[in-house]
């Protein structure tokens, strides 16, 4: 195993005329927390369907924990745990029944399983909810449960798409504090999002993608420091001469 | 294949059915109260037929008896085949081949002479019974044919289509013995074939929605191959169809359709029900594949749903000739047609027209499924 646990090798993805990922090349480090920032439509989330083999890409490499992506899929997936843009959960069943609905297809055993579902409840504030139909629940523990969802299994690498999109404040400090005990725990984490602030607080280092161009890639301070402005939201600025929420 | 997997899929897809009102209703309750109400409104359904089926068993070998096959044949509405035996007749009865038998009794000419000789003295008669046995399977065959033999009967005998006082009577043979089956009866066999159904308008809703709101990309992520994920939806809908034919069995049985057959026959009636259900998550996954959105899937399932409920169910139990030569093409007649056989005919779980039904409906059903499967896949990464 090499040193890398994500490596993307100009990466092209075309769907019919636009072209979404544009030539990308990154290497994410083991247990480095990396962001990717970008604005709606800026192509994060074809990258990271590409990194976790939901989309064939048109030319180009992709290794991760690795393993090629798309020659070797079945031992990826046991690698990575992905938290979707859309919050994925099966509102009919309750948060514990979606948790070991997912625990089983990662063929948990009753014990980890039981023992991983409590920790993931306790640590996203879902607790008391759990035996509710999700129905019920409100957006930000819908994305809450969808985020258990991805880590039940205990993934080495794990991709999190706008995790916090729809959060309260509250909610998404306590997914930030949860994010940093991961990394503690050395597990490579690839982050999209397009709030700066959580960026800047959280990544090791940051890509800003923008028309599926990678147009930078350094640390938030280094970033920061050689554009010679406050915070990464300027550093977008000062790229691409427009905001990054003003699309939104 | 992990078990633990299959297992999990299944468990939540049945669930699914029994927690979302919606699917509740559409699986279980509207199968079962549309039945009821079917069958209350039309309990007195008839119909016509251009051409009905009818063996000849002739134990008289004169020719007067000769001549009144002749005249059988002779009819437009009837399509006369003679048998050499009454066993051979009775077996194609019950398997469905002919809708009635005749038989011409040893003493029908002599009877017809003595008539003739002494057309005023009933004394004089040598009486004679033509017995007629009907399918009754078949509700247009048992109210339609009696009054159309009789009524070439005595034109035979006297020239006179209205019965009139001669020797020679007919004899329903088959309802002399066996009590009258009510309509509702009739129709339960197709009652089974038709709860199935609807479960084509549920896989295909499934598969959409979960399309939609990125379920399906969420269980690629996991490490589900897709034959574990095609087994657990095959495997879920299975069981919800055998639930289906339970339920919609106990009301059958409940509005009075008892059925004198032994267990096998039951047994080989879920299984027909079981396998027919493959056929319908096929059309499900076919309809799936078409529809972008779960509400376009809901009125693209129809165009499986119907010609399945109305060429192959209790719905179409008097289709017209053409309508009959295009049902053929449904596997839901299959199903309904063996488990007549089974159930009303009184035909053997092992004889020919049951293992015909049973290799047709399997096969039409694998393929159905494996073209759903394969379109699916094609389309929409499983």
């Amino acid at each position: 195993m090499n040193e890398f646990a994500i490596v993307m090798e100009r990466v092209v993805k075309q769907f019919e005329d636009v072209t979404a990922v544009d030539g990308v090349s990154l290497h994410v480090a083991k247990g480095e927390l990396f962001g990717l920032l970008g604005p709606n439509g800026a192509g994060k989330t074809t990258t990271v369907n590409i990194l976790c083999g939901l989309l064939k890409p048109a030319s180009g490499s992709v290794i991760v924990g690795g393993y090629d992506v798309q020659k070797e899929s079945a031992k990826v997936k046991e690698l990575i745990g992905v938290c979707l843009q859309e919050t994925a959960v099966y509102p009919y069943l309750t948060g514990i029944e979606n948790i070991e609905l997912f625990g089983n297809l990662h063929t948990l055993d009753k014990g980890t399983l039981r023992t991983r579902r409590d920790m993931l409840l306790e640590k996203m504030g879902l607790a008391q909810d759990a035996k509710r139909k999700v129905e019920k629940y409100s957006g930000g523990m819908k994305r809450r449960l969808s985020l258990i969802l991805a880590l039940i299994h205990d993934p080495q690498i794990i991709f999190l798409d706008e995790p916090t999109i729809g959060m309260d404040p509250q909610s998404r400090r306590a997914v930030w504090d949860f994010m940093e005990e991961l990394k503690k725990e050395g597990k490579t984490i690839f982050l999209t999002t397009h709030y700066m602030e959580e960026a800047e607080a959280l990544c090791d280092r940051v890509g800003i993608i923008d028309h599926g161009k990678l147009i930078a890639l350094d640390s938030p301070k280094e970033l920061i420091s050689k554009h010679g402005v406050e915070n990464l939201e300027e550093v977008f600025i000062k790229l691409t001469g427009r905001r990054i929420r003003e699309e939104l | 294949m992990k078990f633990q997997r299959v297992t999990a899929l299944t468990k939540k897809e049945v669930k699914k059915t029994v927690r979302e009102p919606a699917v509740l209703f559409m699986i279980f309750l509207f199968p079962i109260v549309f039945v009821l109400a079917f069958g209350a409104s039309f309990g007195g359904l008839g119909g016509t037929q251009p051409v009905y089926n009818i063996g000849v068993v002739n134990m008289d070998y004169a020719n007067l008896s000769q001549a009144f096959i002749a005249a059988l044949s002779d009819a437009k509405i009837l399509s006369v085949q003679v048998y050499a035996d009454n066993q051979t007749a009775q077996n194609d009865l019950s398997q469905g081949k002919i809708q009635a038998i005749i038989v011409i009794p040893e003493s029908f000419s002599q009877s017809l002479i003595s008539y003739h000789e002494e057309p005023n003295d009933p004394s004089k008669w040598i009486n004679a019974t033509v017995s007629l046995y009907l399918d009754k399977g078949s509700v247009v065959a048992t109210q339609a044919i009696p009054p159309i033999i009789q009524q070439i009967l005595s034109a035979f005998t006297d020239g006179n289509a209205q019965p009139t006082p001669t020797p020679i009577s007919l004899q329903v043979a088959s309802l002399v013995e066996a009590k009258q089956l009510s309509a509702f009866e009739f129709m339960a066999p197709g009652m089974f074939t038709f709860a199935s159904i609807f479960l084509i308008m549920m896989v295909a809703q499934s598969f959409t929605q979960d399309r939609e709101n990125g379920m399906l990309k969420r269980i690629r992520i996991t490490p589900t191959t897709p034959t574990e994920f095609m087994a657990s939806q095959v495997l879920s809908y299975m069981l919800i169809a055998l639930i289906q034919a339970i339920l919609v069995f106990l009301v059958a049985y409940l509005v009075g359709f008892r059925p004198n057959v032994d267990v096998s026959a039951y047994a080989l009636a879920f299984a027909f029900v079981l396998i027919f259900s493959l056929s319908n998550v096929g059309f499900g996954l076919i309809t799936a594949t078409v529809a972008k959105t779960s509400g376009a899937a809901t009125g693209i399932a129809f165009l499986f749903v119907l010609p399945q409920l109305f060429l192959g169910t209790f719905v179409g139990a008097s289709l017209s000739s053409s309508a009959q030569v295009v049902s053929k093409f449904v596997p839901s007649y299959y199903v309904t047609d063996a488990l007549t056989s089974l159930f009303l005919r009184g035909a053997s779980v092992a004889s020919s027209t049951i293992l015909l039904d049973l290799v047709i409906v399997s096969m039409s059903c694998i393929a159905i499924l494996a073209v759903g499967i394969i379109l699916y896949a094609k389309y929409y990464k499983i």
